[in-house]
């Protein structure tokens, strides 16, 4: 985070500190301006004005700093920095590279630091696509610069800056405070722009989203999709593996830019991002991983106030690299510890509670959010989507709490988590009973032309032998299975390896942790083949015990860990097809 | 060091002095009383007016005539690795009859948080010589990994045997582990369990390497909130200045949080859910997130919090806030223990989330993640059965059926079921699970690989007598 220090308006006194709340007189400040507080200079924005008394939330811890110590106005808004470097890089809740401050601090964190969020004095090598005299608009792209292998950095005209025609533009090796570009209305461009992180950057036009974000989970993308500008929510008890499927998703989902924002959650958690995704490739371009991402850090013990401000610092900066026409995926986990920042600085300031001490804004504030996923016609004309999955931690895995139920009343695809599935170690703990996606009819044409034109009909097929076992579950924990007739017996049994060989995907597993939209379908229509047979075989004279002792049938389990997969599921196919026409 | 006659309000824990100079947010407080005695305390909000002084020892005997002094810093603690050894009060002061603590540093006690950039990720298997531990959810050095147990259960028993068997394998056999040291920090515990700790410590000669901090049920309920930070900041200083590999046992983490409540309720904050505050969750993560590793530092803190869930409802905010902070739980279950299990861990609701790092080839063994995944799914059909079992009878159950209600038995009475004396190895674990595993048959193996299988499964598996 760099606020320029030089733009002080005027020095305030404080009047009261509690906890991360501040009051302040004699400050002449807006609304969410940014201000220092102390003589330490702790981070802080404005949060309340009442007469001569302004009050601040500071992010950082607030022990020793006494009433009558100084507070420094910067007069401008909570901004971030935006330019090339940030992919690769990983931050606190208020933009801070915490790889700089390890080399400033140590291991801990100490107060009172800053550092720019990207790097002052790198050079990159820009090349401009507009030359002199061109006509350029505010969001225009007049140059690229290899950001990391992966991704080509696109350096546009600030949204906020007045057009005109190019004076000045400069090829070759600049840092990003160096001017590269003059117009001919006065601006001056650089690399780097500040936005402020409340206000959503603006675009031409909002889209209805048809492809979708392809995550290489079978579930996901069998079941129950999300599409390239949409929304989702994991919701689920601790235990039962949200953590696990938003890394599954920013490791493996086809976006171009993922951002991760670890919003009050663990710090070894955040750590093992920072080991692994190094080390893993990306499954489309076959390079580093992290070269594609944006880390921010917020762990539970790092300050309440930034954990409120870290979401919006990630979608901020999603937003910027949507402007320059890239699909970017913002994975944020946990959107109940931001609820629950917004809960504690609301109680501090001794506001009206709403539902269980949730302030009355929490669903306004929560659809904001989620609003600013989509797919846009930027200012430039590039097309670009945003899209947010948004893990909820309700307390007791109770999902009618006020900010799951907040959340669902937004988001367009569900994945509820069980705790019950995961206690069998049933992984993804995603209730397929439970959890749906409004995606799914507007994916399907893209479905149907890309990966299989029956795709709807087979996934259809999937969901009613599900719903069905549900159904006979009932039955069967009265009476036992043995008792029910032949042919439920073997809707039984189809949906079993419907749940061992497709719902579950060890993530762990090299081979099965990905699984490409052509596999999963054949995986369903592996499933599908053994479900057409069988019935006959059951109508043809087979008896239950029959069909269950063939042998090629547990293979099925199998198919998610085996490499080459074609052959193996043509194989498969064709034993378990052979072995049933014996039966009768 | 300024000092002053002025309070104006004394209410539940909390003091409310007049003041004529700034003083800063979490300063420490003395207040004298008249002749008898002192008290410590701790701005919890300060004004250009007034502060609010929480005070630790209680306010039982303030009046308006004691005199406050502020002492222009936040509460430290006086670390040194002359402190193990020793056993101190719930506010640090030694109540060994040793001699006096000359402190190496004085370290703030609220501490900061660790760079997530800086930290080490945790996979370097602790042996607890527990099976339902060590094989089903593996602790590893650096974890944070709580026993979630309940009024009248194990707990300490559990907790006892952790401190005492663990090793890490291949590791400074011989040397007796002069690296390793226990940091014991007491909250409202009574009397008889503080003994049963210590007495085991002097019993096995752990209590030399061992940092004892007590607060028994009859100290004063707000001394509670500094104990615990007193404790991590000792254990800090030993990890990460002294290099040792701590373990932390916080118990009991209830009683801390109740200690919050009545803060919160005599502040007259807005309380969250069932009264606790709702800061709950930041302020149990600014103690859980001190544990871990930190790059290049030898030194590691791994925790184990105590807490009995009121009612056993796991629902509740204590239990409920800390499974979110911290990486994964171990239940301590009634109905296993009333079958006389020991321990009575229920393997199904516990996890270790940093497990599958933490384990495999090189760790423990390679085929441990696919065994823990197989036990795991037959004892959950298992103990699903065992409810239907009840409406139907046995009878009426398929072959398959019935092998499970069997693996699901053996499973608490071989495998769970060890004793609080008996530590097995990693390999001993294991066994004991491929034992089980081969009651069934090879096509129900379907989370386990198939060279796996081929090496470890025993082909003439008898299974043992059915219970009558």
């Amino acid at each position: 985070m760099s606020q320029a220090k030089e733009k002080t308006i005027e020095d305030g006194i404080i009047k009261r500190v509690s906890g991360p709340v501040v009051s302040a007189a004699g400050l002449d400040a807006k609304m969410n301006d940014m201000v220092y507080v102390g003589d330490e200079g702790l981070m802080g924005e404005v949060i309340r004005i009442k007469d001569d008394l302004t009050t601040i939330q500071v992010y950082e811890e607030t022990s020793g700093v006494s009433p009558g110590e100084p507070v420094e106005n910067t007069g401008e808004p909570l901004s971030v920095d935006l330019g090339p470097g940030m992919l690769n890089s990983i931050y606190d809740g208020v933009q801070r590279p915490l790889a700089v401050l390890e080399g400033q601090l140590g291991a801990f964190l100490d107060r009172g630091v800053d550092a720019p969020g990207i790097d002052l004095e790198k050079k990159w090598g820009f090349k401009p696509t507009v030359k002199k005299g061109d006509e350029v608009n505010p969001g225009d792209i007049i140059g690229t610069v290899q950001e990391t292998e992966s991704i080509e950095h696109k350096v546009m005209i600030p949204p906020n800056f007045v057009g005109g025609k190019v004076v000045r533009i400069q090829k070759g090796e600049h840092t990003v405070v160096d001017e590269i570009c003059e117009l001919d209305s006065g601006e001056k461009i650089t690399m780097r722009q500040k936005w402020p992180v409340r206000s959503p950057r603006p675009t031409k036009q909002k889209h209805t989203p048809t492809i979708p974000l392809v995550t290489g989970q079978r579930i996901l993308d069998g079941l129950f999709p999300i599409a390239k500008g949409g929304t989702a929510a994991i919701p689920g008890p601790f235990g039962s593996g949200k953590t696990v499927t938003q890394h599954q998703l920013a490791k493996w989902s086809d976006a171009d830019i993922i951002v991760y924002v670890g919003c009050g959650e663990r710090g070894n958690e955040m750590t093992e991002v920072i080991e692994v995704f190094p080390e893993l490739e990306d499954p489309k371009t076959g390079k580093a991983l992290m070269s594609r991402t944006c880390l921010i850090a917020n762990t539970s013990n790092m300050p309440v106030a930034a954990r409120e401000s870290c979401v919006y610092t990630g979608v901020t900066i999603a937003e910027y690299y949507r402007d320059m026409g890239y699909d970017v995926a913002v994975m944020a986990d946990s959107t109940s510890r931001w609820a629950e920042a917004m809960r504690e600085i609301s109680s501090r300031l001794e506001e009206m509670p709403g539902e269980e001490g949730y302030p009355a804004y929490l669903s306004a504030r929560l659809s904001a959010f989620y609003e600013r996923a989509g797919l846009f016609t930027n200012l430039n004309e590039t097309a670009g989507s945003i899209s947010i999955v948004g893990a909820v931690s309700p307390p007791g895995g109770d999902f009618s709490e006020p900010v799951t139920q907040n959340t669902l009343r937004i988001v367009k695809t569900f994945w509820a988590l069980d705790a019950s599935l995961a206690e069998r170690r049933h992984f993804p703990a995603i209730n397929w009973n439970e959890s749906y996606s409004l995606y799914r009819n507007q994916l399907d044409p893209w479905l149907r032309e890309n990966v299989e034109d029956d795709w709807p009909d087979v996934r259809q097929w999937a969901v009613t032998t599900l719903a069905e076992e549900a159904k006979l579950q009932e039955i069967v924990q009265l009476v036992g299975k043995d008792a029910l007739p032949e042919d439920q017996q073997l809707t039984l049994e189809v949906a079993r390896y419907l749940r061992e060989g497709f719902l579950q995907q060890n993530a762990y597993h090299d081979v099965d942790t990905y699984s490409e939209p052509g596999k999963t379908y054949l995986t369903f229509k592996a499933i599908q083949t053994f479900n057409d047979e069988a019935f006959k075989a059951l109508s043809g004279g087979a008896s239950i015990e029959q069909i269950q002792a063939i042998e090629a049938v547990p293979r099925l389990n199998r198919i998610g860990t085996a490499s080459e997969y074609g052959e193996f599921i043509e194989q498969l196919e064709k034993e378990i097809t052979d072995q049933l026409k014996e039966l009768y | 060091m300024k000092e002053y006659q002025t309070i104006n309000e004394v209410s539940g824990p909390l003091v409310f002095a007049e003041i004529d100079e700034p003083i800063g947010y979490g300063e420490m407080v003395e207040i004298e009383l008249s002749g008898r005695g002192m008290r410590r305390g701790q701005v919890l909000e300060s004004t250009d007016k007034f502060v609010a002084i929480q005070v630790f020892e209680g306010t039982t005997g303030i009046d308006k005539k004691c005199s406050v002094r502020f002492l222009g810093e936040t509460l430290k603690m006086p670390v040194t690795g002359d402190l193990l050894g020793r056993v101190l009060d719930g506010s640090g002061q030694p109540i060994d009859g040793g001699p006096e603590i000359v402190p190496e540093d004085r370290r703030d006690i609220v501490g900061t948080a660790i760079n997530p950039y800086a930290r080490e990720y945790p996979r370097e298997f602790i042996q607890t010589g527990i099976s339902s531990i060590d094989g089903m959810n593996t602790l590893v050095r650096g974890q944070k990994l709580p026993l979630f147990s309940g009024a009248g259960l194990p707990h300490n028993e559990i907790a006892l045997q952790i401190a005492r068997q663990a090793t890490v394998p291949e590791e400074d056999v011989g040397d007796g582990g002069s690296e390793f040291a226990v940091v014991f920090a007491a909250m409202g515990i009574t009397a008889e369990e503080a003994n049963e700790f210590m007495d085991d410590f002097e019993r096995t000669g752990a209590l030399e390497r061992s940092v004892v901090f007590l607060n028994l049920a009859d100290d004063p309920a707000v001394e509670r909130t500094i104990t615990p930070r007193l404790a991590l900041t000792t254990a800090e200083y030993l990890a990460f200045d002294l290099n040792y590999h701590v373990l932390v046992i916080l118990t009991d983490m209830t009683n801390y949080c109740e200690a919050l409540r009545e803060i919160g309720a005599a502040r007259e904050e807005v309380p969250g859910r069932r009264g606790y505050p709702g800061y709950m969750y930041t302020d149990l993560s600014m103690l859980y997130e001190r544990a871990g590793r930190i790059e290049g530092v030898e030194g590691s803190i791994t925790q184990i919090p105590i807490l009995t869930m009121p009612g056993d409802d796991d629902t509740h905010p204590i239990p409920d806030l800390t499974g979110y902070i911290t990486e994964g739980q171990i239940y301590v279950d009634r109905e296993l223990h009333s079958k006389g299990v020991e321990p009575p861990i229920n393997v199904l609701p516990s996890l270790s989330r940093l497990m599958s790092e933490g384990i495999g080839e090189g760790l423990t063994r390679n085929d441990h993640s696919n065994v823990s995944d197989q036990l795991y799914a037959g004892y959950a059909e298992g103990r699903d059965l065992r409810a239907l079992v009840n409406i139907v009878g046995r009878e009426a159950l398929s072959e398959r059926d019935n092998t499970y209600l069997d693996f699901a038995d053996r499973f608490e009475r071989e495998f769970i079921q060890q004793g609080y004396e008996t530590g097995r190895t990693i390999v001993e674990t294991l066994s004991a699970g491929w034992n089980l595993l081969s009651m069934l048959p090879k096509t129900e193996l379907n989370r386990i690989d198939e060279s796996y299988i081929e090496k470890y499964y025993e082909e003439n598996s008898e299974s043992s007598e059915v219970e009558g």
